[in-house]
Parts: structure tokens; C-alpha cells; sequence
């Protein structure tokens, strides 16, 4: 499975999801030459046919300016993540890339700056959650995995309504380990899925989870899952 | 006074050089080698790249007392950053800057062009910045000054690192009262290049064009360096917030990553940040490193604001620009390579071989300076340095003269120069970039993969001022081995050295002693070391009315290891043995119990470097060998401190006896709990790992085991007797002293 990784003017860890998709791959055994090796896509491009899957990655887009993934909605490239979204494509934002996705409407909720009004970056836990998305193929239910927060716009908002609808229709897919929300985010919420569980957005980085070195490889099986649900792989 | 000098002041013209901060003497020498007065635009010109943050006039002649050279050193002082080789064909580059009056005025927007600058030295080298470390001085955190401070800072250091994607692997933070008007803030940036792409600053090929790119050009920063780095802080400094430069982190970033790209299409002759004094001095260095001439036409100069005068468009500060050299055939596709990153950028002038500096307006001459009169015409001046004698910083006692060693203990713990300082790194981004396997704690070193070279590199940065206050020549061989220590806990060997020099007013006796005594004991430590400087920044004139600053050199270290898997950053366990390495000599003589209960004095107890420096190898390849699982060096608070440290970061309490040490270096047993200086190493982990550094002409003793929640150290009559979790909790303490009344500071 080929990954493209979007690339924003201040787009900061684009290179690591580009990693981290690389390293996911030779993991499942499916390297497969030049041709299924993922790629950066500029914000300006518009033809995504040659990838089979999309990061949309952490950083400050446009320099966070207006409010963080307001502008880069707006780009060329995301206007071919909707239509590729809607084919049933997989995406997955990270950080900025989940603010993104929310200010496109391609996922429920917004995020709103922390509680405490810091950056923060630290490791921590999240408890996968029950929602139907390939992208959790390789996580059980309920798994307790250890990922890095860093963010300053992370408290996870919405009308009390939408996220009764996010609830009920299990689209909750991480939510902080108990103790651990470290932004106010409503219901500990860390990230969620569209209603067909194609696109999910979360706040911390799985990208930086992928490596022994790093501490944790916990976040690897996140870049597994579209591969595992479409082949019946084993992570 | 001269009798042109005389004539000037009958003429009421005094003012106009002097307000630049350029001596009668000076100007004198100006009009000498023109052979007439300078305009204005001149004036302006001579006066900042003639400014102490420019020239080094009160430094330069001490500076070349310092080893520059190594087999592995690319690059050395003079030019962006300095660079050593690590293998494989990469290259790392790094260099540490103050930014430190324009933080005292504006500590936010001072904090983060402090590391928007250093990152674009590095960025200017062809390298791309891998990491950020920071060195911070304020005064004791009791005061709304200090809250609002260490606030701006901070907060400025993560906004401009984490936004740009470059992540803060490590640092230091002190607080001691010198730096409570004027606060350090130091930061360094290293940064990976492959090295036959590493690009330098010289001018070359008359007939070349200057290309100008990045943010517009505004009002911002003018007369920064001169006005604001270059003579002492005083009141009304409130006034000069506007010569603070602001950041744009966004910019910065489109920036760096179209100098990568410039420079992978192999589009540029020679690159170079605009930092201090603007065009004025990129343009004028890359002309005198090339011996060549340059002119610029401030008409082409894309500008924020439209009325900008030819002086203030050649001084400005505005910040995220760089200026490049190209062949004129080349010019159309650099351009472009902007405008696809959405930077401005602009030709704004041509090289020439006349060895001149030739400032244009729309194509008519407007000034007129010869480069080398401009750039290398600045007089050294000699230092008149006299040693006072005496302690000459205030003391202030904190800790009763009868305090328990428990007490002491906890004290020290709580001591914010010493407590946890993670509610400041927290505020940073320290992966981005997935290289970072060990960000640095407070007595070790940063680690960071290099794939591209199969290894790792370490960084470090260190600097106790207080101790250098007590004896600059001593104090600095302490702050360099420090590093050196830092970079031996994680099993890495220097590979160089960057210094930043902060120092109060040189032409007063003192300061000149302590940084001449200073820069001494930087080259014998450095030439022990076998770690060559390649670069590095001088800060003079931080002092206040309330007097100088603690002499505070700060000290960076790059070093190599082999694989960054062994780092003993491990905790330590339940069973482990724990062993007192190296010649250790504690005493209490500028330490941090010394400063709490205000009996600071002048001079620090001599030592030897070579058996620390072999001390500092034995660990070195004891943790590369994997046979001990966590290893420090003993540093401020002591034995007592660093073993508590330990404690809180595993959890499990030790019990340890120094009784020992006592009676082998005839101390007294506070001496052996708290007493500080070089050459100690705590390590910990099997016995028999640790057995087997015995015989290799180091001294090592087993002093405790590792086991319950309590943290035991005896020595003698004295005994500190604490739990780990009271220990935890007073090392946890300074977040809440720090953030106690910062709810009505907002920005």
C-alpha cells in the first residue's frame, strides 16, 4: 500500500509520517520496490491516483495563522482528500493534520487551544476505542498504547448534541488514559472517525511511536491498519 | 579630545556619532580612513558593524588564545557556525548565541528571535537544524520580574522551535540574583549537512547577483545590535522595546526549507543570514570574506513599510532573511524556487572587484565604504584588567546555620537552580524530527540518531556561573568538563566545542580579569580535552545599576558514540550496586549550600585535569560497554543531590555511606553529602559490572545499594534520611512557585 504524506508550507512532521508509513510497510513485508513508497504531496497538487492512502501530518500549517488548519483547508490538495475521502480512501490526521480535517468538515468536532494555554509535549496513554475503522484493525478494543502528546491546540470541543452523535454512533477512536487528559478535551476524547470510519484524525503522534529507540512502537500499528483490514494481514 | 573632535562639539554636531555609541576616538578614525566625514547613511553603517556585538573589539585579541583546530573540525570560527566531521560524508554544525537584552526587554519576542537567529546561522551553512538547546539565567523566583520573565521566555523558545518543526532536546536553567534585570538567554542549534554541500558565507565572481529573500523589510530592530547589545542595561529600557526585533516562525520555516532546496539544485555561490545589523553586515562580511566589492541598491529591496530612508533599510533587523550570491544565469530559477516556498525575494544588488561597499537608490550612489574599512577597521582595544581581591556579589542566606542534613537535603532538592525543570521542557516540542533517543536530563546530554552516518551524536550545554564568580579561570575548566562529563553519561567523546561568552562591562577592571581569567582556563580545558572551539558569540555589557552579572560562560559540546541504544539513561533497581567514580573532591567552596546559607567567597580549590579527564573516558566506555545501567556525574548539591535525583527517577531510595571518602580526602562529612567540583561520577548497577572498572588507574569505590523508599546517605555523624516521595515532591516544587501569580500576565 502506497502512502502520501501532505506537505503545507509549515508542515513540521511531514518527514516523520513519511517514516513512519515506510517503516509500517517493510514491517507487513510489502515494501514491493520503488513504486509502493510513500510520498510527500505538495499542498498545490491535485491528482492523488497513485496513492492508496493519505497522512494528513502534524506541524503549523500557514503558520497556525487565523487558527490552526483554517487556511490549508482551503488548498488544492485538501479539495482531493474530500473527493478521495468520499471514494472511501483512507486518511489519517495527525495533529495539525486532525485540526485540518475538522476545519474541512471531514471530521466532527473542532479543537480548541489547551486548557492551560501551553505547548505541551510529553509521553502518554491512550485507550483505543470502539470505533469501526480500518485504521484500528491492528489494536483491540479497549488496548491500553503509549504515544507522544505534543500539541497547543488540542482540547477536543463539541456541542453537546454532536458529541452525543459522535458517542452513540461509536466514532470515538482514542481517548486520554484516565488522569492523563492533558487539555481539557470534552469526554477525554483524542481522536475520532467519520461516521464510515475511513478518515480519523487524532492529537497525539503516532508517527514518533514507531521506533525502539523512541521509547514506544506502539503507534506503528495505526499506519498498519487500512493494509491489515484490506489483506487479513497479521501485525 | 582631538581638534577635529573639538571643533565638532563647537559645532553641537557631537551627538550624532555618540548617540550611535561610537567613541570621538572612533569617529576620528572613521573620517581618517575615508579621508572625509561619513553621512549619514555611513555613519550608520560604521557605527553598528563597529559596535562590540559586531566587531568583538573588547574580545577579538582574547579569543585567539583559543584552540581551533582538529582533524574533524569542516568549519571553525569566522564563519556562520563552526562545523566537525561525523562520518560517512555528513557533517554537524552548531553554534550557541545570547539574546539577551532584547529578552531583558521583551522576553517573549527577545526568546524567540533568539533562536529564529541561531537556527538561520546553521540554516545559512546549508545544513538543516536537528536540534535546539537552551542555557537560561534569571534572578531567584521569588519576584513578578522573574515570573514574567521566565514566562516570555520559555513561552518565546517553544513558539519559534515548535513551530519551525526543530525540537529543544535539552538545557539548563539557573537562578541566581545577578540576573534578575538582565536575564541569559543563550541558545545553540546544531544542524546535520552533508559536508561537500556545506555552502559558505564568501562573496565571489564580480558580476554575480546579490539576491535578497524572505520576510519584507521593515522598521523592526533598527539599531539592535548597537543600541541594545552593546552598552549596559539602564532604566527607561522600556523605551527601547521597539529595536526589539519580532519573529515569524512561519517565515522561517518557508525559509528553510527553500535553502534546502536552493542548495540541493546547487542555484547558489554563497549564502548568509541577515541577523545583527541586517544588509549592512551580511553584505559587508560576504564582500570581505571574498575580498570582493558589492553593491546594493536599497530601491530594489522589498519593504513593509514604503518610506523607509537608505540607512534604516540597510540597519534593519527585521528577521527570517537571507542573502545569497547566484550567477546571473541561475537568478530566474532562484526566484522561482521563492515563489513557489511564498517568500518575497528580490535582486537587489551585484558583487563587484572595486572593494568597495557601494549603497545605491534607484542607481544613484548614497554611500560609499570600503569594505575592508567597514568590516575589519574597527580598533581592538587591550582590557586593563585587575582582580578585585574579594567577593564582590551580594550574599543572601536562605538555609538556617543549624539545619539537619535531611533538611539540607530537601532544601537543596527545592533549590530552584537545581529542582525539576520539566514544566519548562514539557513546553517544547523534543522529538519532531525522530532522531531524539534521549533528551537531556539535568546532568546528562542530549542523544540524537544520525542514520545517515550509522551513529549518534550527544550535545550538551553547560555553565554555573556562581562557581566562575568565585574564580573565572577555574570555574570555566569546571564548566568545560561538565560538558564533557555530560557527554561521557551517555557514552559519547567530545568532537568540538561552541562558546558563548556573557560578561558584564569590559572597560571595568574586574570583568576584563574575569574574562580574560575565563577565556584561560576555556583553552587549557578545551586543549585538555582535545575538543577544538569552532565558534561561538560574546555577550559583554550585561550589568545593570545593581552591578554585572555573574561571569557566565557558557560552554556547548558535540560529541559522537557509537549506538544510541546505550545510554545508561536506564533507572536504577532494586539490588543495584552504587559506585563513586573518579577524584572527587567535595567541598562546599561556591556551591550551592555555600550561596544558601550566604557565605560565598572568592576561589575555588585546585585540581588537576588529567585524572578527570581519564575519569571522564573510564565512564565513557564503561556505558558504551553496556556493564552499568544509569550512570551521572556529581554536580550542583552534591553526592547527597545527584543520589536523590537518582531516587526520584526510578523510585527505589538507596542507602549509601560516604564515610570513605572522609577519611581519603579529609573532609568534613557536609564536605562529603553536598560539597561540589569536578570529577565525580555516581554509577549504578550489578556489582560485578562495576567491579570490573576497577584497575584502570581510576578511582572507584562501591558506596550503597539500591533498595527501599528511602533516600540514606551517611557520612560520619551527618545523615540524610528522607523518602523518596518528600524528595520528589520538593524537586517537583518550582512549578507552582513559578507559575503562583502568572494568571494576570498575558501576550
Amino acid at each position: 500500500m502506497k502512502w502520501g504524506v501532505l506537505q503545507f508550507p509549515g508542515s513540521c512532521d511531514e518527514r516523520d509520517a513519511l517514516n513512519a508509513c515506510q517503516i509500517a510497510a517493510t514491517a507487513l513485508g510489502s515494501e514491493g520496490g520503488s513504486g509502493s513508497l510513500p510520498r510527500l504531496v505538495w499542498h498545490e497538487e491535485t491528482d492523488l491516483s497513485d496513492v492508496d492512502g493519505i497522512v494528513v501530518p502534524g506541524g503549523f500549517s500557514y503558520g497556525d495563522y487565523l487558527r490552526a488548519g483554517a487556511i490549508a483547508r482551503f488548498s488544492p490538495a485538501m479539495t482531493a482528500v474530500a473527493e478521495f475521502a468520499a471514494a472511501g480512501g483512507p486518511v489519517l490526521g495527525i495533529c495539525n493534520g486532525f485540526q485540518v480535517l475538522c476545519e474541512s468538515g471531514l471530521l466532527p468536532g473542532a479543537l480548541l487551544t489547551n486548557e492551560k494555554t501551553r505547548f505541551i509535549c510529553r509521553q502518554g496513554e491512550l485507550i483505543v476505542g470502539e470505533a469501526q475503522s480500518p485504521f484500528l484493525s491492528g489494536y483491540e478494543a479497549g488496548q491500553r498504547i503509549s504515544i507522544p502528546f505534543k500539541h497547543q491546540s488540542g482540547r477536543f470541543f463539541a456541542p453537546a448534541d454532536l458529541l452525543e452523535e459522535i458517542e452513540s454512533n461509536n466514532q470515538v477512536a482514542f481517548r486520554y488514559a484516565p488522569g492523563q487528559n492533558p487539555n481539557g478535551s470534552l469526554n477525554d476524547i483524542a481522536g475520532v472517525t467519520n461516521e464510515a470510519g475511513n478518515v480519523i484524525g487524532l492529537m497525539p503522534h503516532p508517527e514518533h511511536a514507531v521506533e525502539a529507540f523512541a521509547g514506544s512502537t506502539d503507534g506503528l500499528a495505526l499506519f498498519q491498519g487500512p493494509a491489515i483490514a484490506a489483506t487479513g494481514a497479521v501485525a | 579630545m582631538s581638534e577635529q573632535s573639538a571643533q565638532r562639539e563647537d559645532k553641537g554636531e557631537q551627538s550624532a556619532h555618540r548617540a550611535l555609541g561610537l567613541t570621538d576616538r572612533e569617529f576620528d578614525l572613521i573620517c581618517e580612513k575615508m579621508g572625509r566625514e561619513p553621512n549619514g547613511v555611513e555613519l550608520a553603517m560604521f557605527s553598528l558593524l563597529w559596535s562590540e556585538h559586531c566587531a568583538y573589539k573588547h574580545s577579538r585579541k582574547l579569543l585567539k588564545k583559543l584552540p581551533t583546530e582538529g582533524p574533524r573540525v569542516v568549519m571553525g570560527p569566522g564563519e556562520n557556525a563552526g562545523a566537525v566531521d561525523i562520518g560517512n560524508g555528513f557533517s554537524v554544525a552548531f553554534k550557541v548565541e545570547s539574546h539577551n537584552h532584547p529578552s531583558a526587554v521583551e522576553p517573549f519576542q527577545g526568546a524567540a528571535t533568539g533562536v529564529g537567529g541561531i537556527l538561520r546561522d546553521v540554516i545559512a551553512l546549508g545544513a538543516r537544524p536537528i536540534a535546539i538547546l537552551d542555557s537560561l539565567r534569571f534572578g531567584e523566583p521569588d519576584t513578578e520580574r522573574t515570573h514574567y520573565l521566565v514566562d516570555g521566555v520559555v513561552r518565546g523558545i517553544g513558539h519559534y522551535g515548535n513551530s519551525m518543526g526543530i525540537p529543544t532536546v535539552g538545557g539548563e536553567i539557573y537562578f541566581e540574583p545577578p540576573y534578575e534585570q538582565n536575564p541569559l538567554v543563550n541558545a545553540m542549534c546544531v544542524g546535520l549537512a552533508r559536508t561537500d554541500e556545506m555552502v559558505r558565507a564568501a562573496a565571489a565572481g564580480a558580476g554575480n547577483k546579490v539576491v535578497l529573500f524572505g520576510s519584507l523589510t521593515g522598521r523592526d530592530g533598527i539599531g539592535g545590535a548597537s543600541v541594545l547589545a552593546s552598552a549596559e542595561l539602564d532604566e527607561g529600557d522600556d523605551a527601547k522595546r521597539p529595536t526589539v526585533q519580532i519573529g515569524d516562525p512561519f517565515e522561517e520555516s518557508k525559509l528553510l526549507e527553500c535553502c534546502q532546496e536552493l542548495l540541493a539544485e546547487d542555484l547558489l555561490v554563497s549564502l548568509q543570514d541577515l541577523g545583527a545589523a541586517g544588509l549592512t553586515s551580511s553584505a559587508g562580511e560576504m564582500a570581505s570574506a571574498g575580498g570582493t566589492g558589492i553593491d546594493i541598491d536599497v530601491g530594489l529591496v522589498p519593504l513593509r513599510e514604503a518610506d523607509m530612508e537608505p540607512f534604516e533599510i540597510m540597519v534593519s533587523e527585521s528577521q527570517e532573511r537571507m542573502l545569497a550570491v547566484v550567477e546571473p544565469g541561475k537568478v530566474e530559477q532562484v526566484l522561482a524556487l521563492c515563489t513557489k516556498w511564498q517568500t518575497a525575494s528580490a535582486v537587489i544588488g551585484e558583487v563587484t572587484d572595486s572593494g568597495t561597499f557601494r549603497i545605491l537608490k534607484d542607481g544613484e550612489t548614497v554611500g560609499e565604504i570600503r569594505v575592508e574599512d567597514l568590516v575589519d577597521g574597527c580598533p581592538l582595544y587591550d582590557l586593563d584588567p585587575g582582580d578585585p581581591g574579594e567577593w564582590t556579589y551580594p550574599n543572601r542566606e536562605t538555609i538556617p546555620a543549624d539545619a539537619s542534613a535531611s533538611d539540607i537535603a530537601l532544601a537543596l532538592l527545592a533549590s530552584p537552580s537545581i529542582a525539576s525543570k520539566r514544566w519548562a521542557f514539557e513546553q517544547y516540542d523534543s522529538i519532531v524530527g525522530s532522531r531524539t533517543a534521549h533528551r537531556a536530563g539535568a546532568a546528562d546530554a542530549a542523544v540524537l540518531n544520525i542514520p545517515e552516518s550509522g551513529r549518534a551524536i550527544a550535545v550538551a550545554i553547560d555553565g554555573n556561573g556562581r562557581r566562575v564568580a568565585c574564580d573565572p579561570y577555574q570555574g570555566t575548566i569546571e564548566a568545560t568538563l561538565e560538558c564533557a562529563a555530560n557527554l561521557a553519561v551517555v557514552g559519547a567523546e567530545p568532537l568540538g566545542v561552541t562558546n558563548c561568552l556573557n560578561f558584564g562591562n569590559p572597560e571595568k577592571p574586574t570583568v576584563a580579569w574575569q574574562l580574560g581569567r575565563s577565556i584561560d582556563g576555556l583553552a587549557e580545558a578545551c586543549r585538555a580535552l582535545e575538543a577544538p572551539v569552532v565558534g561561538g558569540n560574546v555577550s559583554l555589557y550585561n550589568e545593570t545599576p545593581q552591578g554585572p552579572i555573574y561571569p557566565t560562560p557558557v560552554v556547548g559540546m558535540v560529541g559522537e558514540l557509537p549506538d544510541a541504544s546505550r545510554v545508561a539513561g536506564e533507572p536504577w533497581r532494586e539490588g543495584d550496586a552504587i559506585a563513586l567514580v573518579g577524584p572527587f573532591d567535595p567541598s562546599l567552596a561556591g556551591s550551592e549550600l555555600e550561596k544558601q546559607r550566604g557565605q560565598l567567597g572568592k576561589g575555588l580549590p585546585e585540581f588537576e585535569i588529567a585524572p578527570v579527564r581519564q575519569a571522564i573516558e573510564l565512564v565513557r566506555e564503561a556505558v558504551r560497554s553496556g556493564s552499568i545501567r544509569t550512570a551521572t556525574d556529581v554536580s550542583d548539591g552534591g553526592i547527597a543531590t545527584a543520589l536523590a535525583e537518582l531516587a526520584i527517577g526510578s523510585g527505589v531510595g538507596c542507602d549509601a555511606h560516604l564515610t570513605a571518602l572522609l577519611a581519603k580526602r579529609d573532609c568534613s562529612a557536609e564536605d562529603a553529602l553536598f560539597g561540589e567540583g569536578p570529577g565525580g561520577f555516581i554509577l549504578a548497577g550489578e556489582e560485578a559490572g562495576l567491579e570490573k572498572l576497577g584497575g584502570r588507574g581510576v578511582e572507584i569505590e562501591v558506596i550503597g545499594e539500591v533498595r527501599g523508599n528511602e533516600v540514606i546517605v551517611t557520612a560520619s555523624d551527618r545523615r540524610v534520611e528522607i523518602l523518596v516521595s518528600e524528595a520528589e515532591a520538593a524537586f517537583e516544587s518550582l512549578e507552582e512557585r513559578i507559575e503562583s501569580d502568572q494568571a494576570g500576565i498575558t501576550h
